[in-house]
This record gives C-alpha cells, structure tokens and sequence, in this order.
C-alpha cells in the first residue's frame, strides 16, 4: 500500500508520551500549585493527550483537509457552547453563592 | 488513489477534488464529529453546573484516582494494541491482526467491568443518580451521566471490535478488511480520546 509507510507512525512512542503525560497529570494535583493554575495545566494537558491520539492513532496528520475541517467542527462548537452558557451561569452564580443568609428565609406573609 | 479506494472503483461516484480516499471513513469522521459535540455538549453542561454550585463536592476526594488511572492506562494501552493490529493487517498478518484486535476488545472489555466495580462501590457508599451525602445532587446525576454514555460507547465498540475480528477471519483477503478495519480503530481511539477528557474533567479538576 502507497500510504502505508507515513501512515504508521512510531506508536510506541505516542503511547509513551501519553503515559507520562497521564503520570504529571496526576502528579500535578498532588502539587503546592494555586487551584487555577493546575486546572489551566491539566486542561493544557488534556488536550495535548487527545491532539495525540488524534494526530497520530487516528491518523488525522495524514488525512486530507476535508477530513480536518470534519474534526476541528465539534471543537468549536464545544468552545462557543461555553461562552453560550458562560452568562447563564454567572447568573445562576449571583443568586446562588452571592445571596446572604436573610435573602434565603421565607417570605412572612 | 490508495490501493483501497482502487478496490472498490466500480461502486465509487465520479471522482472530484473532494472525493475521499474512503467514503466509509469519512461516514464515521462524520459521525464521530456529532458523536464529539454530545460529549462536548455533556462536559460544557457539567463545567457550568460545578462553576455555579455552591456546594459542589471535591471529585478527587469523592471519587478517588487510582482504580480511573489504572483504566485510563488500559484504554490507552487498547489503543496501541488496535493501531498494531491494523499494521499486521496492513502487513498480510491476519493472525496477528486478528489476536491484536482481540486483545483490543478484551482491554475494553476489563474497562467496562472495572467501571461496573466503581459504580457498585460508589453507589454503596451512598452516592446515587438523585442525591449523595457530600454536596450538590447534581455531582451523582452528572457523574453517572457521563462515565454511563462513555461505558455504553466502550460496550459498543467491543461488539464492535469482535465483529471485526470475524470479518478479517472470514475474508481471503487481508487488504479486503483493512478499510473496515480502519474505519472501526477510528471509532475505538475516539473512545480513547473522550475519556480522556472525561478523566481530566470528572476526576482530576
């Protein structure tokens, strides 16, 4: 087969990255970091691990640029939903953490 | 123009820029591209119900990481084994092929059961679909939400998996299977991929 030489990376090492990307992910939260900065570093991570897998398991490197506009969609729809329901929660937030102790009673009729 | 897509030349349509090297993996690129927005969809749910809950549970506390590190390892292992079974197959090897693509669907198979085990001890120690002891009872909705969509996929592609061991060893031909093969490693790494993102978001954040 033409393709195949390209299409059948090194898998070992790809498998290698994504244990020891596994072994500082969970090495991380053992760590004296702030709170934000390990959650920005494991999103980091995450995403690193699955643009591996999607580059190289699934060949997605050697696939053509419709397959690529296929897989780079869902992506963006995930990022927009975020922003989506970004205000929605901001406004859930403000009634729920924000509120004091009196706003919560019963209202006395 | 591989030597798949020449095999099945007679079925192809007129060839354009966009014609695909094959159209049964662009089908599944296509499904796995909705299939990813519902696990988006799922997850931007989950972020924004912790991010405005109160009294959201600690999931590394609640949960625990060393059984879902120990699956995480296995699913990734799962998928090295499908992408060596694939090269034998590419190679002519049909029973390496074959036995790579079992040890696949076996590895899915332990990571099924080894979630079935979390849950049972989850649930015993009072985590439940409408409520549990720690906080917010939207923690044991989601949670059993989204780790029963990924267990139902893994079910899936086991099935699948062992399928596919059956349609290499009913075929003469090992470059025969090879696009089917492909096609069904592409849905496995997807599983792969998702959790992941599951891992990272559900038990480690």
């Amino acid at each position: 087969m033409a393709t195949e030489a390209h299409k059948h990376p090194n898998y070992m090492a790809i498998f290698w990255f994504l244990a020891i990307l596994t072994v500082i992910e969970i090495a991380l939260i053992y760590m004296p970091l702030a709170k934000f900065t390990i959650g920005v570093l494991l999103c980091a991570l995450a995403l690193g691990k699955a643009a591996l897998v999607a580059m190289y398991f699934m060949h997605l490197r050697f696939e053509t640029r419709t397959v690529g506009m296929i897989a780079i969609v869902p992506l963006l729809i995930a990022t927009l939903l975020i922003f989506v329901l970004l205000p929605a929660g901001f406004a859930v937030m403000k009634r729920t953490v924000g509120v004091k102790p009196a706003a919560t009673e019963p209202a006395k009729h | 123009m591989s030597q798949v897509a020449s095999m099945h030349g007679a079925v192809e349509p007129a060839e354009s820029a966009l014609t695909p090297e094959s159209w049964g993996k662009l089908g599944m690129w296509i499904f796995l591209a909705g299939d990813a927005v519902g696990f988006g969809t799922l997850l931007a749910s989950y972020g924004a119900m912790r991010a405005t809950s109160a009294d959201w549970p600690s999931p590394f506390a609640v949960l625990g990481i060393n059984l879902t590190a120990a699956m995480t390892f296995l699913l990734i292992c799962s998928s090295v084994t499908m992408v060596k079974g694939l090269e034998w197959l590419g190679k002519g090897d049909k029973g390496r092929a074959k036995a790579f693509l079992f040890f696949t669907a076996l590895g899915g198979a332990i990571f099924v059961s080894l979630q079935a085990y979390e849950w049972s001890h989850l649930i015993h120690r009072g985590l439940l679909i409408n409520g549990n002891p720690w906080g917010a009872s939207l923690f044991g909705t989601s949670f059993f939400l989204v780790t029963g969509f990924h267990g139902l996929h893994v079910t899936g592609g086991v099935i699948y998996l062992l399928a596919m061991v059956r349609v290499v060893a009913h075929r003469p031909q090992p470059a025969a299977s090879y696009n089917a093969v492909e096609i069904a490693g592409l849905y496995w790494h997807f599983v792969d991929l998702v959790w992941i993102m599951v891992f990272t978001f559900m038990y480690l954040l």
